[in-house]
């Protein structure tokens, strides 16, 4: 099937600002599922609030657009009562770290077999701008007009800490690699969180002076490295990209028929 | 022929009433009153292939129950006061969706933390009005155990039927107390399967267009029809809108579809209401002590009777105002401020002669409470 194939067509052009990196984190998302092969019937796709949840309504597949930060307990819902459905779930910043935050450590702890996409873009865009859990210190929103004091979250050591089974970072500069990451990660028998760097020129860039989405774009470039690279060692600051964690450990669905088997001999 | 009777609490029949209404799914939280439930359910529910989750907090439980409703299992939570206020956006979520869920509430004192283990009817208006937007909704209560679980039973239907979040309003008295039930055989009660989609794949499913009798086929979440489920305001196909036509359609559809409904979804039971002078209208455990005062004083020839509401949400304005037409004297006995007293006032004649026996220390409302102001109304004072 071509990308194409995966849309719904009717609702295109969509909501997002130009210069965007949703629409290619969604991209990206389609090529993946398509790589796999996989049938559109067996795909949920599960969303919270924000820019970031607007993903599914363009996607043909089974869509369930829920309330802020929620979208992992639905999916939760969704995968243990019908394990034999592929589910993903796209969130913002707030989705995955703020006000879901709760959910997305709890997910991971189960290791229940979801994909959680973190669409990273240091703001709260949908709402105008205001600072988020994964804005940088210093930097400016609208609720940060003297600079945020605010330190943010590291998703990767987040997710790790919480007991994901597989996380990575990747930006939407690096498209190629996060198709791959997505095939990975989409595959992957476990909570698997892939964050990858998504430009919000329109609500970030241009209170922070970047207001060019290619300088945005070539800073994920610039600013970050492939995890154990010799940058690295040069320059600590830059942001390591790759797969960090990519471990089999009992997944929740599974873990769960052993209960069923138990309970059916009366243990 | 030999009875299935068992001495369970009215946690336990409401457990056995999901079962029997075909509970598949639970997923909840720690909380007293209402924990009980959630500890039989993780032993029975896996033994029939089911599911039990318990989740990080009351909101993803009320979260967890939509998705796997949504894949068309029936699903169930339960909580108490405070866990039922963390869950209201996620049940306003259900009404916007139309995902049929029930949703236990056994009530306990609030606000807050207030009373964590005494009883309490506090929670009728939360029930009514507790998510944001205007909105109806089906709210259901019990006396006994034997009736929590055919109401359980009913609230599963009545969710199916009107796809739609059913709350069981319960109370600590009937959760806790442990009493005689006759479990009803397979047959016994009728149950509602889930009305599904009979258009073939290949062929436009609409989610939300209703059939001419006002029912929506739901077509499951894995099945053949990719559609989209939304918490905002959509059209048939269920994708966003906000074109007023079609947002004052769905308003109306999703209040008219269970307040044009009120006779179908009430439940009430009556003790000698026909030629009662004084009317009692209560519901719930404190509908336990009332009965016993009007059985108590109909022996004696006091012309008392009781309406004991199974039905809540929505208010059954007709019946109540019918049946308190020939009363000289109203009174409404129930463990709050005097929630649905307001709504018994709002459609009687006379609201003036409508009076409230009530407690809200914690205690369980006993006759004396009640006589005292059954005395007022026979002008002896107290």
């Amino acid at each position: 099937m071509a990308v194409k194939d995966y849309i719904r067509k009717r609702f295109f052009p969509h909501i997002w600002c130009p210069g965007c990196g949703h629409g290619t984190v969604m991209n990206a998302m389609i090529r993946a599922i398509e790589n796999l092969g996989l049938e559109k019937n067996i795909i949920a796709v599960v969303s919270g609030i924000g820019c970031s949840a607007r993903i599914n309504g363009y996607l043909d597949f089974h869509t369930l657009h829920t309330l802020h930060g929620r979208a992992l307990a639905f999916a939760t819902g969704v995968k243990l009562s019908r394990p034999e459905l592929t589910v993903v779930v796209p969130m913002g910043d707030g989705d995955a770290c703020a006000i879901g935050g709760n959910h997305f450590i709890h997910a991971a702890r189960r290791n229940i077999d979801i994909t959680a996409i973190i669409m990273n873009n240091s703001i709260y865009g949908m709402t105008g701008g205001q600072y988020s859990p994964l804005t940088g210190y210093d930097d400016f929103a609208t609720t940060a007009p003297f600079g945020n004091i605010d330190p943010s979250f590291d998703v990767v050591k987040l997710a790790t800490g919480a007991g994901a089974s597989f996380v990575a970072r990747t930006t939407t500069y690096h498209v190629t690699s996060t198709i791959k990451i997505l095939e990975k990660a989409i595959t992957h028998k476990g909570f698997s969180v892939v964050e990858i760097l998504s430009q919000c020129p329109t609500q970030f860039g241009r209170r922070n002076k970047i207001p060019s989405v290619v300088d945005m774009l070539n800073s994920y470039k610039t600013d970050t490295t492939p995890i154990g690279s010799k940058e690295k060692e040069k320059n600590p600051d830059l942001m390591e990209r790759g797969i960090f964690i990519q471990e089999d450990r009992p997944e929740y669905c599974t873990e769960y028929d052993k209960v069923i088997e138990r309970a059916s001999k009366g243990r | 022929m030999k009875k299935d009777v068992v001495f369970v609490q009215g946690n336990e029949a409401c457990v056995r009433g999901a079962l029997y209404a075909g509970l598949d799914f639970f997923a909840g939280y720690p909380i007293t009153p209402s924990t009980e439930i959630a500890e039989l359910l993780s032993r029975r529910l896996p033994a029939k292939r089911g599911k039990f989750i318990q989740m990080e907090d009351e909101i993803s439980s009320m979260c967890a129950i939509v998705g796997a409703s949504l894949t068309g299992k029936k699903v169930m939570t339960a909580t108490s006061g405070p866990g039922f206020s963390l869950k209201q956006e996620a049940l306003g979520f259900a009404v916007m969706t139309e995902t049929p869920c029930v949703i236990v509430d056994v009530q306990r004192g609030g606000p807050s933390t207030g009373l964590p283990t005494s009883v309490s009817q506090g929670d009728v208006m939360q029930a009514r009005w507790g998510t944001h937007g205007d909105h109806a909704v089906i709210a259901l209560t019990a006396s006994n155990s034997q009736d929590v679980f055919a109401i359980t039973v009913e609230a599963f239907n009545l969710a199916e039927t009107f796809r739609t979040p059913v709350i069981l309003l319960l109370d600590e008295v009937v959760g806790h107390t442990r009493e005689r039930l006759v479990e009803p055989k397979a047959g016994e009660i009728d149950v509602v399967e889930r009305l599904k989609t009979s258009v073939p794949e290949g062929t436009d499913y609409h989610p939300y267009l209703p059939r001419e009798d006002g029912r929506l086929p739901m077509s499951d979440f894995g099945g053949v029809h990719r559609h989209h489920v939304t918490g905002l305001a959509h059209d048939m196909w269920g994708f966003p809108s906000n074109k007023p036509d079609v947002v004052y359609g769905l308003m109306h559809h999703l209040i008219d579809k269970i307040e044009g409904h009120v006779n179908e979804i009430t439940r009430v039971k009556e003790f000698f209401v026909d030629d009662a002078e004084c009317l009692l209208i209560s519901y719930g455990s404190a509908a336990r002590t009332t009965r016993h005062v009007v059985e108590n004083r109909r022996a004696r020839g006091e012309k008392l009777g009781l309406l004991e509401l199974q039905t809540l949400w929505p208010f059954p304005a007709d019946l109540v105002r019918e049946r308190c037409a020939s009363a000289n004297h109203i009174i409404v006995v129930e463990m709050n401020m005097g929630q649905i007293l307001g709504e018994v006032k709002k459609v009687v004649k006379n609201p003036d002669g409508v009076f409230l026996a009530n407690r809200i220390d914690g205690g369980f409302i006993t006759p004396a409470d009640v006589l005292n102001i059954i005395r007022i109304t026979q002008g002896k004072g107290v």
